[in-house]
């Protein structure tokens, strides 16, 4: 701690406290330096363990730089930047400062280099989100807004339950790799897996987001989930069960995309599988594959956002986010058509798109590592992505059937959002060497060679094909498909309700005479408490004295009685 | 509103159609000619990427039309909770 580091993370969060003191030019110049000086300090930091902490017994480093903290943070401040851009003519005043505080906490988890340090801001970017979701300020939201954070204060408790456990056992607080071997360790991947979106409870993501206001649910894409991914690279690399859970996500993601109707839901479903495609990548655990895991969570965040930046540009112009209400908006919205395009082919890999570089390291891996069950399930499912997100996300929303609305393109604070991460998602993928260049190992891997383009452009083109070939099977109807938020919004309830009754039949079977014993002694504890009742009665000392003595007596009757056996 | 954007017009999606097919048969052509050099056997038959992507997405479909069948509720199945709150 003796030289000057600024940790980026307390700037965010000075900033999102600051905020709300500030009104007109002021407020915009800061929530767009708050972000920027984010970035600035932590690239000024070294690597290594830069702040250390006595506490208790343990030296804390809330504080640890390296290359993976360093990419996740930098993506981080930057999600911030662009969000904050963004959102600035949102109208709640809230929205904001919540959203920095959320960014700041999952920045705050990547440079935690111990667990203690982890938890705290996890439970900070919990309540972050939620204020996120709050300020929406709809019924809608307001009821998935408790749903969200009872998952994630349950999944709190978990992760609370295995770090604890952790470090009795070790003696250790550092945050390293682990082996799930023990409860503990179980209980912290358990907690970590709940935040990436994991069966079965993934269906908090697609309940929640949506939900948010047309500028908030692009912040909440990107800090909770690729933070799990980040403890998940650092903490369970090479799990293998991690390949199977990633797999059952990205078809889960997939299949539920194609099914839905909200807009906003069917890229909240995305979000769940492309975090998959980042989990199977750990799983396989070589470098190769966590560089993949690691790229992919970059530039997911950039298109993910852009897209969801379009689809919030729709609905704040048009108040609709269903696809069956939605349709020919490309005829008034053409710059909100063109860029929610790009961030359509980057989710779906078209070379030339961040996409094409990042996640093809992944199915690389799988290759290297002769997984072929991995690898062809990989393949199948980017070509899945095209048909949930690629194609049927721009298609029902900007194509299809003209819906005759005519909204403009949105007012110029979002329009550069936009503009700014359709750009990045290109220069990502024409120019990968800078990203490459700041994963955590080095990259021995080339994106653009003529077999790999081919073959990824039949895989795409052909899925595109069989979209236009089924588009009738595809059209969008007014339904949702019941997920496992079923189980806590209907039979959960449902059951509280039923075993409510039987209590009360019960109850009533049981009579008056219980209930009247019940108020007799109720009685008797009140009187009993009056004064010169049994408890509030002033004692002589000498009974005092006496009773003393009883008690000291059968404390040394079974201190003779326990030593006796011993 | 009267103004007409070139998409509008069936002629050019017509176009655009065949423009499409045009690309998907290059690829294929392409496949035949540059060396793919295959990770696995399957990799190595003319025209795998191709017809893979079709008929994983195919599947796909059927499958989640299929899931759909049992899972699928009007858009007002959770109103009520909503209302509630």
């Amino acid at each position: 701690m003796n030289e000057l580091n600024f940790h980026p993370a307390l700037i965010l969060i000075a900033g999102a406290l600051l905020l709300p003191l500030l009104r007109g030019t002021a407020r915009s110049i800061a929530v767009l330096s708050a972000p920027t000086l984010a970035l600035i300090a932590l690239w000024l930091l070294p690597e290594g363990r830069l702040w250390q902490v006595q506490w208790l017994d343990y030296t804390l480093a809330p504080l640890a730089v390296d290359k993976l903290s360093r990419l996740f943070a930098t993506i981080f401040a930057l999600m911030a930047l662009a969000g904050g851009l963004f959102a600035l003519r949102q109208e709640s005043r809230l929205e904001i400062p919540a959203a920095f505080l959320y960014a700041g906490a999952a920045i705050g988890v990547v440079l935690a280099g111990d667990l203690v340090t982890v938890f705290l801001f996890w439970e900070f970017m919990a309540v972050g989100s939620t204020l996120v979701l709050w300020s929406a300020a709809t019924p809608g939201a307001w009821a998935a807004s408790r749903r969200y954070v009872a998952v994630h204060l349950a999944g709190g408790v978990i992760l609370f339950a295995g770090i604890t456990g952790h470090i009795l056992a070790t003696g250790e607080v550092g945050f390293d790799r682990m082996q799930a071997d023990s409860v503990a360790t179980w209980l912290i991947l358990i907690g970590f897996l709940i935040n990436a979106g994991a069966p079965p409870l993934a269906a908090w993501l697609p309940d929640a987001y949506p939900e948010a206001s047309w500028s908030g649910t692009v912040f909440l894409s990107a800090f909770t989930t690729k933070t799990a991914v980040y403890v998940l690279l650092r903490g369970f690399p090479g799990t293998e069960l991690l390949i199977w859970i990633g797999m059952f996500m990205i078809f889960y993601g997939i299949v539920y995309a194609l099914l839905e109707n909200d807009m906003r839901r069917i890229l909240a479903y995305s979000i769940v599988n492309q975090v998959g495609f980042m989990v199977v990548g750990i799983g396989i655990g070589t470098e190769m594959a966590l560089n993949g895991a690691a790229a992919h969570a970059f530039a997911h965040i950039i298109y993910k956002g852009l897209l969801l930046m379009s689809a919030g540009a729709v609905l704040a112009a048009t108040g609709k986010r269903k696809c069956s209400e939605l349709g020919g908006l490309f005829h008034s919205m053409p710059l909100t058509t063109i860029c929610g395009t790009i961030g359509a082919l980057a989710i779906s890999s078209f070379p030339l798109t961040s996409g094409f570089v990042s996640k093809s390291m992944v199915t690389q891996a799988a290759a290297d590592g002769h997984l072929q069950a991995v690898w062809l399930l990989l393949a199948a499912a980017s070509a899945g992505v095209f048909l949930h997100a690629g194609i049927k996300f721009p298609w029902f929303v900007f194509f299809q059937k003209d819906s005759g609305l005519r909204p403009a393109d949105p007012p110029a604070s979002m329009r550069w959002a936009m503009i700014l991460f359709a750009f990045l998602c290109i220069a990502l993928g024409v120019w990968p060497g800078p990203l490459y260049a700041l994963l955590p190992y080095a990259v021995d891997y080339v994106p653009y060679s003529a077999a790999h383009v081919i073959t990824q452009l039949q895989l795409l083109l052909f899925s595109g094909l069989a979209f236009f070939v089924m588009l009738d099977y595809l059209k969008r109807t007014p339904t949702i498909t019941l997920d496992a938020d079923w189980i806590w919004r209907v039979s959960g309830p449902a059951m509280a309700r039923v075993f409510g009754d039987a209590l009360r039949i019960t109850r009533a079977g049981l009579g008056n005479d219980l209930a009247a014993g019940m108020r007799a002694l109720a009685e008797a504890v009140v009187r009993q408490r009056r004064p010169g009742g049994l408890l509030l009665r002033s004692w002589p000392t000498g009974s005092m004295a006496l009773w003393v003595m009883v008690m000291l007596l059968a404390y040394l009757l079974l201190y003779y009685s326990g030593n006796s056996h011993a | 509103m009267k103004h007409e954007h070139w998409l509008d017009h069936r002629d050019n999606v017509k176009k655009l159609w065949r423009g499409f097919l045009v690309l998907l048969a290059l690829t294929v052509v392409a496949g035949l000619v540059v060396d793919l050099h295959p990770h696995f056997a399957i990799e190595g038959w003319p025209g795998f990427d191709a017809a893979y992507g079709f008929v994983t997405c195919l599947l796909m479909i059927v499958g989640a039309k299929a899931l759909g069948l049992f899972l699928k509720r009007g858009d007002a199945y959770y109103a009520e909770d909503q209302q509630d709150e």
